[in-house]
């Protein structure tokens, strides 16, 4: 049997010579730091997710009809008549929430370990575009089922681009191929959604890895471990803090994969709605362009997003800055690595203000995703009683976005004038095992 | 650094266990999705029996009645179409029904259950065409000799009157009987066989 | 509060709930949102599940349907014969694959009540199981509705009241100085007492709960197995990384 292996092994070696480099290369030659902790599990967990995003997706496919009459139906098809296509479905839905979950703590891991500094920027900026093209790919995916939070969902988005002046009522009309979401708007973001998007997905993110394995991996310490002493016990010209991606993080990484599943598997088999989070129970309705849901929201991943568009008021007769916020807040990320200037990497051994600066972004984020998914708008009524709901939220809402953009615009002085007193960093990892 | 010594057996042990319960994982993640590929429960509703009156098809008439979407031939055939089915024996690919094409039932020389209900599945054996019911006996243009039977338009294949293949044509089976059985004298069941019929 | 914030206070509970479940006993029911009633609707009472479907074949399939439900399906996950579904359920002719259509003619429909009534397959789905069991407790007379009914939870719907007979005929008190109910009395008793029809409209909320996911039942069923052998199978990885880890210093 080893000889089969070997024999097959040495057949394509010798047509492909560069396949084995290359593994090397990137698995039992790519050293990385030892020091990972559990924030770095959230990247091969994102690629698992997007491996069961694409497996699941084709499989669903085969048996969704893009159409305005009959998507609705052939999601109910898939739910009852189709073996086994519940689950299927079930995977692909749950799956698209905790590609957020899990991409959301990879950014954040990134910003608290300075993952964006020097040299990382392109790995940064590769990984902001995977972010950008993800929230394209979840909003088209969101739609497809047609129901009636897929529809409104639809129109309220595709709007905001009619915020822009003298084009934008052409452009809304050019995006949904009619004057209101229908059946060339559906076949259009079907064709996005599975086959345009997930390639640009998939390009991405093998650049994204491409470009990490050139500068390598950052860590909890920020120290770069290709400056450290050389030598360790499987090669002597590399890094001494750097350990065999294969076999040492792919054994962690699967522990990892095992309690990320778990999670998964409670969540597709025993809330797989997770009590209208996500899989919204307003899009049990079929889709109706007569009559707009009680309460119309996007679905979680995109609620700090979308209140930031509610919070900023119109001014000089256009609704446009609101949006222009919106995109700035991603578009903001961006720069990160431009905008601080610290040269201390890790929050370890950065100064109390970065420390407090990031706790309150964060704050700052759940608070704007409260506020966009209605959850101010009910527990302000709830603790305070009778008042103004529209001020008060208002008020919060305005102050999450101030704090949102603060942060960077602090970042930036706090760096720039060297406010920051930061620890001293040390030579070599310290190991956390 | 000490180095302590790697327990290799152990090591191999866990790997070994770890790679099964994932592969066994894995291979069971996959079933769901090639299970999916059944026929779903929209399909078997399709496919489910079909029951047929026989009360309005007169002697020597066809009907064409849909079962999982196929077509499916009931003739009334008359005792003239009957008489000359044993006189076809040699000119036949396979008089005696001997390929399987028939629930046992239906191998016999009329391949029915009552010799004149001829129930068929009106798929021509060749490249799926629906063979046309040329019923009459009397000279046709692709055979003077014509004593009833099926002829296909698509690569004139020629069946006759049970559904059995001429030979020298491009078919090379029998066309298929389907399960069925007599609900009453007058009523067929397409899809289910006697012996299963409550 | 609406669902979702209640669901997401109750999150972590429910996961308590479900380790419970692994443990084999049973969870409590959800607690009910605000102006709501609890429905205790349980999709995995086969009997009560049994009880609703005859109630909705009974009295609501004259005017609604179920169209995403098949007989079929439904008789295998109520542990029902093809003849007891045939006979004592299916009223239309419907062919035992086919889903449960009402035969009231969408036009006419549309002509009694102004709007055709909605298909109910996805009812619990979209409003909620305590939703649909507040709504069955909430109808009353009301001398100023062309219908003469009126309901609590949905008010000036075109919905009659089918389920008089059985709970009888409530009707409303109206808070001082205003049109608006603030309380529900029985003023002519029905066929039920007040317990056995709060039971039987539990029972039709989960038979209706049940056809808005038949999946429930067996996502459920497996789940159990799947976080068994992934529980199993992380423990491997967890001893296999623990011993290839012990190389790292």
């Amino acid at each position: 049997m080893a000889n089969v292996f070997t024999n097959i092994g040495e057949w394509v070696n010798e047509r492909a010579p560069g396949m084995m480099p290359m593994y090397r290369k990137h698995m039992t030659e790519y050293y990385a730091p030892k020091n990972f902790n559990l924030w770095y599990y959230f990247g091969s967990l994102a690629m698992l997710v997007l491996v069961n995003q694409i497996v699941t997706g084709i499989f669903l496919t085969m048996n969704y009809n893009p159409s305005a009459a009959g998507a609705f139906d052939s999601v109910q098809y898939i739910m009852r008549d189709v073996e086994w296509g519940w689950l299927i479905r079930y995977m692909h839905s749950t799956g698209a929430s905790l590609f957020f979950v899990v991409v959301f703590l990879h950014m954040f891991r990134g910003l608290m370990y300075g993952s964006y500094k020097k040299p990382r920027e392109l790995v940064w900026l590769l990984g902001m575009l995977i972010f950008l093209a993800l929230m394209a790919e979840a909003f088209m995916g969101y739609v497809l089922p047609w129901g009636n939070m897929s529809f409104w969902g639809a129109k309220v988005i595709i709007s905001l681009f009619g915020t822009i002046p003298y084009i934008g009522n052409t452009l809304v009309e050019w995006i949904m191929g009619d004057f209101l979401p229908g059946d060339a708007t559906l076949n259009r973001f079907f064709a996005l959604h599975v086959i345009a998007l997930p390639l640009v997905l998939l390009l991405l993110v093998v650049l994204h890895l491409a470009a990490l394995h050139e500068v390598g991996s950052n860590n909890p310490d920020g120290v770069e471990i290709k400056k450290g002493p050389k030598g360790n016990r499987w090669d002597a010209l590399k890094p001494a803090d750097g350990i065999p991606f294969h076999p040492y993080y792919t054994v962690k990484d699967i522990v990892g994969v095992g309690f990320f599943l778990l999670i998964a598997a409670f969540i597709i088999f025993f809330a797989p709605s997770l009590g209208g989070w996500f899989l919204e129970h307003d899009n049990a309705i079929r889709a109706n362009n007569l009559v707009t849901p009680a309460e119309i929201k996007p679905v979680w991943y995109f609620t700090p997003f979308y209140a930031i568009v509610r919070m900023v008021p119109s001014f000089l007769g256009t609704a446009v800055w609101g949006v222009l916020a919106m995109f700035g807040a991603i578009a903001v990320l961006f720069v990160v690595p431009w905008i601080d200037r610290g040269k201390v990497k890790s929050i370890r051994y950065r100064g109390t203000g970065y420390k407090v600066a990031l706790g309150v972004f964060v704050l700052a984020f759940f608070g704007l995703g409260a506020v966009g998914a209605g959850i101010t708008a009910e527990v302000i009524p709830e603790w305070f009683g009778n008042v103004d709901l529209t001020t008060w939220e208002n008020l919060f809402g305005r102050l999450m976005t101030l704090l949102y953009f603060g942060f960077f615009v602090f970042l930036w002085a706090y760096t720039y004038f060297g406010w920051e007193k930061t620890k001293p960093v040390p030579d070599r990892v310290t190991t956390h095992d | 650094m000490a180095n302590e010594v790697v327990d290799h057996g152990r090591r191999r042990f866990l790997t070994a266990t770890t790679a099964v319960v994932g592969g066994i994982g894995i291979v069971s993640a996959a079933v769901p999705f090639i299970k999916s590929w059944e026929p779903s429960a929209r399909a078997k509703a399709a496919g489910a029996p079909v029951t047929q009156s026989l009360k309005k098809i007169e002697t020597g008439q066809q009907l064409i009645i849909g079962w999982r979407s196929l077509p499916v031939f009931i003739v009334n055939r008359t005792p003239s179409q009957l008489k000359v089915l044993p006189a076809q024996d040699v000119r036949l690919v396979d008089p005696h029904s001997l390929v399987d094409q028939q629930p046992k039932y239906a191998q016999n020389g009329t391949r029915s259950i009552k010799p004149e209900w001829l129930v068929m599945i009106g798929i021509c054996t060749h490249l799926g065409c629906v063979p046309d019911y040329k019923g009459e006996i009397k000279p046709e243009p692709f055979d003077p000799n014509w004593q009833g039977g099926y002829y296909c338009p698509c690569h004139h294949s020629r069946y006759d009157m049970a559904g059995r293949v001429y030979q020298g044509v491009p078919a090379p089976k029998n066309m298929e009987i389907p399960p069925y059985h007599f609900v009453d004298d007058m009523t067929v069941q397409v899809g289910v066989n006697p012996q299963e019929a409550g | 509060m609406t669902k979702r914030l209640t669901t997401m206070k109750h999150f972590l509970a429910s996961f308590a709930l479900a380790l419970g479940l692994l443990a084999g006993t049973m969870p409590a029911h959800a607690e009910g949102d605000g102006g709501l009633m609890k429905s205790g609707a349980d999709v995995r009472d086969q009997a009560s599940l049994q009880r609703g479907a005859k109630l909705f074949f009974n009295y609501c399939v004259g005017c609604h349907s179920l169209k995403y439900m098949r007989y079929s399906r439904m008789a295998q996950d109520l542990g029902l014969t093809e003849q007891e579904v045939m006979q004592n359920l299916n009223f239309t002719g419907a062919k035992f694959g086919d889903p449960v259509i009402s035969h009231m003619p969408e036009a006419a429909a549309a002509t009694w009540f102004g709007k055709s009534p909605p298909d109910l397959s996805l009812e619990v789905e979209a409003r909620g199981a305590d939703w649909v069991y507040t709504y069955l407790n909430s109808f009353y007379l009301d001398p100023h509705s062309p219908i003469g009914w009126n309901n609590t939870v949905l008010p000036n719907a075109a919905m009659p009241f089918p389920l008089w007979e059985l709970q009888g005929m409530q009707t409303a008190e109206m808070k001082a100085g205003s049109a608006v109910p603030e309380k529900l009395v029985l003023s002519h008793p029905g066929t039920m007492t007040p317990a056995e029809y709060q039971q039987a409209t539990r029972d039709l909320t989960s038979f209706l709960q049940y056809v808005s996911e038949p999946a429930a039942l067996q996502r459920r069923r497996y789940g159990v197995w799947v976080l068994l052998f992934l529980a199993f199978f992380t423990f491997l990885a967890y001893l296999l990384k623990r011993e290839f880890w012990k190389d790292v210093h």
